[in-house]
């Protein structure tokens, strides 16, 4: 197999605190290939965007990328590199999406400026030709009439246009790969709709991997192919979108995928996964999840479970995977006794 | 960069109700300091004739009338207007560059260096700058014009860079910056095309209102005879030189004092005006909600 876009190996992120070390992200190791989407999943806290800003080495003091972690993008290792390729990397080959584009967008400056100062940024050339190729790219992100809007300043603008222009400046250096981070939380449905659509144009026109961030399995369920599920700053599952809605492994996914309200079913309360997830300093022993978990035993306590291979591409961090039959004897978790 | 809400607060500056009388006295002020004086038949440093033409009230000849040692009030006004301007807006042109790179390093630089440069400050603002100058100016007497501005340029930057440095600290968090950062762009580009723009509102604001502190404090100085030394004309040395002889010769007092409460007085509305015209929320939207704190003060004629 050629070598993937991205191959993330052992990475580890950690936070040195006054309230000591927190693991925000330890030991996640994967792959994106190109023109691949794959979705991160996890609850806030387990590392999702900690991953993502290592990946972009955007980590800054007290946090920083432990030694030996390895993140090979396009043939190249982005641990080592300094800071001044790194600059280079950012924008134009790896982009990022951001969660509220009313905050990432500056204020003070009009939206093609912004554009254009990508594009300035990386490739140098005319202030003109900058801007042309702004206005060029508000139209591929489909905002109408752009060369008026080009001249508008983000506050001018509705909740969806500003996500699409700031796909646009995201998109304006064609990255190979797209880091969306939570891009559809804030949104409502339609506009929701929209972008995701926009996301897949965007990627069937230029071949652009993305990795989507989100808690939202139903943003997972209609864009990518494959998913992570991140859980206390490892991955505890990882399977192609299908196999992981019609065979999940890990009790942490069950809990996730059975607190999704499913049309025509009908329940008073959604099912939720009981107690929270620990701060990063304090990682349980054993199995993370093992006080959320109802069928938790005493092994999970005492062993740390390894990615176990489920199917040809399902791996999951269960030891349910060695002892299948515990599966039967669901309890209620340590988290829901003591929080009740 | 971007013209529009430069035009856009100009114009509405111009539609402020205390703005622009704030804005007209100063253009006026300005406009007189540099014309002004090749209008006049007088340089305003010759004496004219000091037995004939000592201490006279105003007349046609002379509107402002004539000082102790006869030289023309009106000429000595004007030109002073020119050397108390100039003091007061290049000092605060210092104070507000140093200021500003002061704070935007301590505030985006965050940490050991941020604690370490405010811990500075501290030390800095300790000092009362009005001892400071009259020591300073005391033991180095009489003082260059160039070397005042400095003085008083760097002995004003404090609370500038306090203010930015807030500013910077509120800014250097928004996702922009991150978005920034994710886009490729340097800690230099960062801070300059970044934060600096969004920090620049309260600058202008704090400068303008330091151009009338400054012209007050430059006032105090000469007043004490520590400013501009004669016969080079500031505002607060004409005031001083007519000062002694208050009684008889009102008119070598009430011309300077008049310019420097006009001045002062407009440049601090001109500051509130731009508090005002530059509020972001007010910049693109629909006619400003008339919000002038300091309306009662504010007759700015003289």
């Amino acid at each position: 197999m050629a070598e993937p876009l991205l191959r993330v190996h052992d990475l580890r992120t950690y936070f040195y605190t006054e309230n000591g070390v927190a693991r925000s992200v330890d030991g996640v190791s994967f792959e994106i290939g190109a023109g691949e989407t794959v979705g991160l999943v996890g609850e806030s806290g387990c590392g999702k965007s900690v991953t993502a800003l290592s990946l972009m080495r955007l980590i800054r003091p007290p946090g920083r990328i432990e030694p030996g972690s390895e993140i090979r993008f396009d043939g190249k290792e982005l641990v080592t590199l300094d800071e001044k390729s790194m600059r280079a990397v950012r924008g134009a080959h790896i982009a990022m999406v951001f969660q509220e584009p009313m905050t990432a967008l500056n204020p003070v400056f009009s939206v093609g400026d912004q554009i254009a100062e990508v594009v300035r940024v990386h490739h140098g050339g005319s202030k003109r030709e900058a801007w042309r190729r702004a206005v060029e790219m508000l139209e591929t992100v489909g905002i109408p009439s752009p060369e008026q809007r080009a001249h508008e300043y983000p506050h001018q603008l509705s909740g969806g246009m500003r996500h699409r222009d700031h796909h646009a400046l995201a998109l304006v250096m064609n990255p190979a790969l797209v880091i969306a981070d939570e891009p559809t939380t804030a949104l409502d449905v339609t506009i929701q709709a929209q972008i995701l659509e926009l996301l897949r144009e965007l990627q069937q026109k230029f071949g652009t991997s993305i990795l989507l961030i989100t808690h939202d399995l139903g943003v997972v369920a209609e864009t990518v192919s494959r998913v992570i599920v991140m859980y206390g700053g490892e991955i505890v599952e990882e399977a192609p979108v299908g196999e992981l809605f019609a065979r999940s492994h890990h009790p942490y996914t069950e809990g996730l995928l059975a607190a999704m309200p499913h049309v025509g079913q009908e329940r008073d309360r959604l099912a939720t996964i009981p107690g929270s997830v620990p701060p990063p300093t304090m990682w349980p022993n054993g199995c993370r999840f093992h006080d959320r978990c109802p069928y938790a035993w005493e092994r999970c306590v005492a062993e740390h479970p390894p990615l176990y291979q489920i199917g040809e591409h399902h791996i999951s961090r269960c030891h349910l995977a060695e002892e299948p039959e515990r599966r039967a004897h669901p309890h209620e978790p340590a988290a829901a006794k003591a929080g009740a | 960069m971007n013209s529009a809400p430069r035009k856009n607060v100009a114009r509405r500056l111009l539609a402020h109700s205390t703005g622009r009388w704030a804005v007209g006295v100063i253009v006026l002020m300005i406009l007189a300091a540099i014309v002004g004086p090749h209008l006049m038949p007088y340089s305003g440093i010759e004496q004219l004739d000091i037995v004939r033409l000592k201490n006279s009230p105003p007349s046609w000849a002379h509107p402002f009338g004539t000082d102790q040692y006869s030289r023309d009030v009106l000429a000595r006004v004007l030109r002073g207007a020119r050397i108390s301007l100039a003091i007061s807006t290049l000092s605060v042109l210092i104070s507000i560059t140093i200021g500003t790179a002061y704070g935007l390093v301590a505030g985006y630089a965050g940490g050991a260096t941020d604690a370490a440069l405010m811990r500075l400050l501290d030390g800095f603002i300790s000092i009362p700058r009005i001892f400071l100058l009259i020591a300073v100016l005391s033991l180095w007497n009489p003082v260059p014009l160039t070397a005042l501005i400095l003085l008083l340029g760097a002995t004003g930057w404090f609370t500038v860079s306090r203010l930015v440095r807030a500013e910077t600290l509120t800014a250097r968090t928004q996702d922009y910056v991150q978005a920034a950062r994710a886009l490729g762009a340097s800690d230099v580009r960062i801070l300059w095309r970044h934060l600096l723009p969004n920090v620049a509102t309260p600058v202008l604001v704090a400068a303008t209102l330091g151009v009338a502190n400054v012209i007050a404090l430059e006032t105090g100085l000469s007043y004490l005879g520590l400013g501009a030394r004669e016969p080079t004309p500031s505002w607060g040395s004409i005031f001083l030189d007519g000062v002694d002889f208050f009684a008889g010769n009102w008119w070598v007092v009430l011309f300077p004092g008049i310019a420097i409460i006009g001045t002062v007085l407009a440049f601090n509305v001109l500051g509130d005006a731009l508090r005002d015209v530059l509020d972001p929320r007010q910049l693109h939207g629909t006619p400003m909600t008339e919000a002038a704190p300091s309306m009662t003060e504010s007759n700015p004629h003289g």
